[in-house]
C-alpha cells in the first residue's frame, strides 16, 4: 500500500484509537489533543505536494481494492483535490483545536464527537483525492452520514434528531440521484475513473443520456451545497454543535458539491444546460440566501443563509467559468477562466472567513449563553478581540477592503458584467440578470453583515441580560479564529501567494486550456465598473442598514405556507399520508380481498397472455369419444360440486364433496389408473371421516347471506378464474410440442424388475418424489398432532389469560 | 373426451374459487378439496385419455396409457390429503382459541 494512502486513512485509524485514549485519558485530559495530530500530520504531509503541483504535474496513487470490477481506491493529486485536503486538514486542525476548549470534557461524550468527525474528515478527503467516480459517491455518503451523527450530537433535544433527519433525508436523496448519474456517466464512457472520463469528454457530448447524467449529479452536487430549493437543511443543521457547523457546514463539507461542479466541468463545461443549471442556480441561491438571512434573529441562522448565499455565489462563478470552454476567442476563453478562478478564489475566502464567523459566533454563545440578536449588544469593550475576529470575517464576507472578500467581489461583479455582454445561450436576452441579481444580492450580503457585527457588539452594554459574568473567551478558543482572520487579511495584501501556489493550479483542473489566463489579482485597478459596482452596494447597504426598523416588518407579510420550509414539511405529511391512505386501502387484512387480487392478476395475467399469444385453440380431432357413462360421471361431479357450494347444511356439504371424490375415482377407473382410483379412494374416504371429525365441533354453516354485491364480485371472479382454466387447458392440448417420454418408463421390468409401471416409477425412477412426499405426510401428521396437544393444554391457559 | 373434462376442470375451478372467496373457513377449505380434484384430473388429461390399457406390463393390448401423469398424481393426493388434513385440524383449533370461524373476524391485530 502506497505511503500516501496510508496517510489519507490516518483519519480512519485514529477513530480505532479514540475510544482506547478516552478510556484512558478522559477526564484527566482532553483527547482533542492527542485528535489534533491526525489533521496537523496530513497538512504537513500535503503542504509538501505544493511544489510539485504548482509545477503542473499530477501524481496519482493507487491501490487495488476491487480489481475485478475494476475499482481501485486511486488517489489523484491535482491542484483542485490539493486545495480542498488543505482546507480539510488545516480548518480540522484549528477546529479540532477550537473544539478542545469548546467541548466539555465531562459533560460532553467526546469519544462520541471525535470519532464521527474524524469519519468526517476521512470521507471528505475521500471524495477529493478519489479518481474512481463510485470509490468518490462511497465516500460521499460517508460524509452525508458523518453530518447526520454530528448533527444529532446532543441527541436528547428533538431539534437536533430533526435538524439531522432532514440533511440526511436531503443529501442522501441527492446523493442517490447523484450515484444515479455517475452510473450513466460511467455507462456513456466506458470507464468510472474520472480522469479517463475527462480525457474523451467531446466523445459524450453527443450521447442521448449526456443529459440525464447531466442533471441528476448536478442535483447531488445542488443538495449536497444547499442550492435552492435544497438549502433548507442547513439552516436547521445548526443545531450540531459550533466547532462542526464551523468546519462541516461552511468550510468542507457544502464545498463537496462545489468540488464535483468544479472537477466534472471538464466533462460538462460548455454546455447550455451545464451553464445555465450552475450559474442560474447560483445566483438565485445568492439572492435567496442574503435576503433570507436578513431577517433571522439566530446568530447561527444568519451565518447559515449566509454560507447559502456565499455558497450560491461561488456556484454561480463555477458556472459562468464553465463558459471558457465555450469560446476561442482570447479575450473571451481567458475572461471566463477568470471567472472560474474567481470561484476558487471565493471558494478559499469563504471557508476562511466563514470558519472565523463561526468561532465567534461560538464564542459568544460560549460566554453568554444566547446566541439571540435581539439579547445581545455592547459585547465590543467586553469581548475587544472577539469583536476584531467578527469584524475583519464580516467585512471580508461583505467584500470590503483590505479583506480577502473584496479581491473575490471585485472578480465576481467582474464575471457576471463579461455573462452579460456575450451572445451565446440566450445571454444577449436574459445575461442581464446576473449583474442585477448580484448587485441586490450584494447589498443584503451587506445588510446582514452588518447585523452580524454591529447588533452583537455595537449599542448599549446590558449585564443584567445575561445569567452568567461575559469576558473574554481563553485563548484557546481565540487562536485559531485569530488565526483565520490573519489570513483574510494576509490574502487581501499578497493575494499572489496563495494565488500562485494553489489556487490557479486548482482552477486549472476545472478548465485546463488555460494557463495563464487568470491575469493578476489586484486590488486596485481604476474605476473599473466592478469597482463602482462595490461603492454602490456600500451606499445602499448603509442606507439599508439605517432604515432597517422601518423595513425589515415587510419579512413578515410574506406568507408563512409558501416557505420551502413549510412546503418540506407539507410534502413529509402529504408523503406519509397518502402512502398511509394507499397502503390502508387495499391491505385490508381481509384474507377474502388478498385472494380476490391473485385471482384477478390470475385472470388478467393468464387470460391476458392467452389473448395476446394468440395461443387460444382447441383442437377436438384427437379427443377420445366421450361414451354416456364418462358423461354421467362428470354431470354429477359438477352437480356434486354445485351443492357443496350452494348448500347451507354443512352435511349436505360433506356429503357432497365426498361424491364428487368418488366420481373423480371413477373418472380414474374409465381413465385406466388403477392405482389412482385405489389411492383416491382410500383418501377420500379418510379425508370424509376427518371432515365429520371435525365438523362435530365446528358450527353449522353460515345462513347468513354475503352482501349481494359481494357475491356478484366472486361469482364474477369465480366465473372468470373457471373460463381461464378451460381456455388455457384446451390450448394447451391444441399444442403438443413433444413426444411424450412414457416409452422409456414401460422399460419398467427390464430396469427395475417392476411389472406395475406406476409403482415402478414411484419408487424406482422418481423414489426421491415419494421420500419427499412421504415427510410431507410426516409433517402435516406432526402438526396436527401439535395443534391437537397444544389444543388440550391451551385451553386452561386460555381461560386464565 | 379431453374438451369434456378440460370443461369440467374449469367447472371445478370456477366452484373452488366461490368457495374459496367465501368467508367461512370450512367453505374454504372445501374449496381446497376441489381445486385438488380438478388439478388432478387435468395432470391425468394432459396424458391423453382412454388410450390403451392400464400401466401393468402384465396385460396385453396395443399400448399402455400414460404412467407419468398417474406417477405425479399420486404423489400429489397424497400431499393434497397430507394439507386438508392439517387445515382442518388448524381450523377447528382457530374455533375453539377465537370463538369463530369467519375469515372477516380474523383479521389479526390493527397495530401490525
Amino acid at each position: 500500500m502506497h505511503f500516501f494512502l496510508f496517510l489519507l486513512g490516518i483519519p480512519f485509524l485514529f477513530i480505532l484509537l479514540v475510544p482506547i485514549l478516552y478510556k484512558l485519558f478522559n477526564p484527566r485530559v482532553h483527547i482533542g489533543w492527542f485528535v489534533l495530530a491526525a489533521p496537523v500530520i496530513l497538512f504537513v504531509h500535503l503542504f509538501r505536494f505544493l511544489p510539485e503541483v504548482r509545477s503542473g504535474s499530477v501524481p496519482v496513487f493507487t491501490v487495488p481494492w476491487i480489481p475485478s470490477l475494476g475499482m481501485n481506491l486511486t488517489a489523484t493529486v491535482d491542484g483542485l483535490s490539493l486545495l480542498f485536503g488543505l482546507l480539510i486538514t488545516g480548518m480540522g486542525a484549528l477546529v479540532i483545536l477550537y473544539s478542545v476548549y469548546y467541548m466539555s470534557k465531562t459533560r460532553d461524550a467526546l469519544h462520541n464527537f471525535y470519532i464521527y468527525l474524524l469519519l468526517f474528515m476521512g470521507a471528505m478527503l475521500g471524495v477529493v483525492f478519489s479518481d474512481h467516480l463510485l470509490v468518490l459517491y462511497v465516500f460521499w455518503e460517508l460524509t452525508s452520514i458523518a453530518s447526520f451523527l454530528l448533527i444529532a450530537f446532543w441527541y436528547e433535544r428533538k431539534t437536533s434528531r430533526a435538524g439531522a433527519l432532514k440533511a440526511l433525508l436531503i443529501t442522501v436523496s441527492g446523493g442517490f440521484s447523484m450515484l444515479a448519474g455517475f452510473i450513466i456517466l460511467g455507462m456513456i464512457s466506458g470507464t468510472a475513473s474520472i480522469r479517463e472520463i475527462i480525457a474523451q469528454a467531446g466523445e459524450l457530448r453527443g450521447d442521448p443520456l449526456f443529459v440525464p447524467a447531466m442533471v441528476l449529479i448536478l442535483v447531488g452536487a445542488f443538495a449536497k451545497s444547499a442550492q435552492f430549493p435544497f438549502s433548507i437543511w442547513l439552516p436547521d443543521a445548526m443545531e450540531a454543535p459550533t466547532p462542526i457547523s464551523a468546519y462541516l457546514h461552511s468550510a468542507t463539507m457544502v464545498k463537496a458539491g462545489l468540488y464535483l461542479v468544479a472537477r466534472l466541468t471538464p466533462v460538462f463545461g460548455g454546455t447550455a444546460l451545464w451553464f445555465w443549471l450552475v450559474s442560474g442556480a447560483g445566483i438565485v441561491t445568492l439572492l435567496y440566501g442574503s435576503i433570507t438571512a436578513v431577517k433571522q434573529a439566530d446568530l447561527k441562522a444568519l451565518l447559515a443563509y449566509s454560507t447559502v448565499s456565499q455558497l450560491g455565489l461561488i456556484m454561480s462563478l463555477l458556472g459562468i467559468g464553465s463558459l471558457a470552454w465555450l469560446y476561442e476567442n482570447e479575450a473571451l476563453a481567458s475572461a471566463f477562466a477568470v471567472a472560474m478562478f474567481a470561484g476558487i478564489f471565493h471558494l478559499f475566502n469563504h471557508s476562511v472567513f466563514k470558519g472565523s464567523l463561526f468561532m465567534t459566533v461560538g464564542i459568544i454563545d460560549h460566554e453568554t449563553g444566547t446566541r439571540d440578536i435581539r439579547r445581545l449588544g455592547g459585547l465590543m469593550n467586553v469581548m475587544p478581540v472577539t469583536f476584531t475576529v467578527a469584524l475583519i470575517g464580516a467585512f471580508s464576507m461583505a467584500g470590503l477592503p483590505p479583506f480577502g472578500g473584496f479581491l473575490s467581489k471585485e472578480m465576481f461583479f467582474e464575471g457576471t458584467l463579461k455573462t452579460s455582454a456575450v451572445a451565446d445561450f440566450g445571454l444577449d436576452a436574459f445575461g442581464a440578470v446576473f449583474p442585477a441579481f448580484a448587485l441586490a444580492a450584494s447589498v443584503f450580503t451587506f445588510v446582514y453583515c452588518m447585523i452580524f457585527v454591529f447588533k452583537t457588539f455595537a449599542g448599549k452594554y446590558r449585564p443584567e441580560t445575561f445569567k452568567r459574568k461575559i469576558h473574554e473567551a481563553p485563548p484557546g478558543m481565540l487562536i485559531p479564529a485569530l488565526l483565520l482572520a490573519a489570513v483574510t487579511v494576509l490574502v487581501f495584501f499578497f493575494p499572489d501567494v496563495p494565488a500562485e501556489w494553489i489556487l490557479r493550479p486548482a482552477s486549472l483542473a476545472a478548465v485546463p486550456a488555460s494557463v495563464g489566463r487568470f491575469g493578476e489579482i489586484s486590488a486596485w485597478h481604476g474605476f473599473s465598473p466592478p469597482l463602482l459596482m462595490t461603492a454602490g452596494v456600500v451606499l445602499a447597504g448603509v442606507l439599508l442598514y439605517r432604515t432597517l426598523e422601518k423595513w425589515s416588518p415587510l419579512y413578515r407579510h410574506y406568507p408563512q405556507k409558501f416557505t420551502l420550509n413549510a412546503i418540506y414539511v407539507w410534502m413529509l405529511e402529504q408523503y406519509e399520508s397518502l402512502s398511509r391512505t394507499l397502503t390502508d386501502r387495499y391491505m385490508t387484512g381481509s384474507a377474502r380481498h388478498y385472494l380476490m387480487y391473485i385471482f384477478l392478476f390470475f385472470i388478467l395475467g393468464v387470460g391476458g397472455f392467452l389473448l395476446a399469444s394468440g395461443g387460444l385453440g382447441a383442437d377436438l380431432a384427437n379427443d377420445a369419444p366421450i361414451g354416456l357413462f364418462d358423461a354421467v360421471v362428470v354431470v354429477s361431479i359438477i352437480l356434486a360440486a354445485l351443492t357443496a357450494a350452494m348448500t347451507n347444511n354443512r352435511i349436505t356439504a360433506i356429503v357432497a364433496l365426498s361424491v364428487a371424490g368418488y366420481m373423480v375415482v371413477i373418472l380414474f377407473v374409465i381413465f385406466r389408473a388403477p392405482d389412482l382410483a385405489l389411492t383416491q379412494m382410500v383418501v377420500e374416504t379418510v379425508t370424509t371421516v376427518l371432515f365429520l371429525l371435525c365438523f362435530y365441533h365446528l358450527p353449522q354453516l353460515e345462513k347468513r347471506m354475503e352482501k349481494p354485491k359481494f357475491k356478484l364480485t366472486n361469482f364474477l371472479t369465480a366465473a372468470g378464474v373457471g373460463l381461464v382454466v378451460t381456455l388455457f387447458t384446451l390450448a394447451a392440448f391444441d399444442h403438443k410440442l413433444f413426444k411424450p417420454i412414457t416409452a422409456f418408463f414401460e422399460n419398467s421390468y427390464e430396469l427395475a424388475g417392476a411389472k406395475n409401471i406406476v409403482n415402478a416409477i414411484i419408487v424406482d425412477f422418481r423414489g426421491f418424489d415419494t421420500l419427499l412426499e412421504i415427510s410431507v405426510l410426516t409433517a402435516a401428521g406432526l402438526g396436527v398432532y401439535t395443534l391437537v396437544r397444544l389444543g388440550m393444554k391451551g385451553r386452561d391457559a386460555d381461560e386464565t389469560e | 373426451m379431453e374438451t369434456l373434462i378440460a370443461v369440467l376442470v374449469g367447472i371445478l375451478f370456477a366452484v373452488g374459487t366461490y368457495l374459496i372467496l367465501t368467508r367461512q373457513m370450512l367453505r374454504v377449505i372445501l374449496g381446497i378439496s376441489l381445486l385438488g380434484h380438478a388439478v388432478n384430473l387435468l395432470i391425468l388429461a394432459t396424458g391423453g385419455l382412454k388410450k390403451g390399457r392400464p400401466p401393468l406390463l402384465s396385460e396385453n393390448g396395443a399400448a399402455f396409457a400414460d404412467a407419468l401423469p398417474q406417477a405425479l398424481i399420486l404423489t400429489a393426493i397424497v400431499i393434497n390429503f397430507a394439507v386438508t388434513a392439517f387445515l382442518l385440524v388448524l381450523s377447528y383449533r382457530t374455533y375453539q382459541k377465537y370463538g369463530t370461524d369467519s375469515l372477516d373476524d380474523l383479521r389479526g391485530n390493527d397495530d401490525e
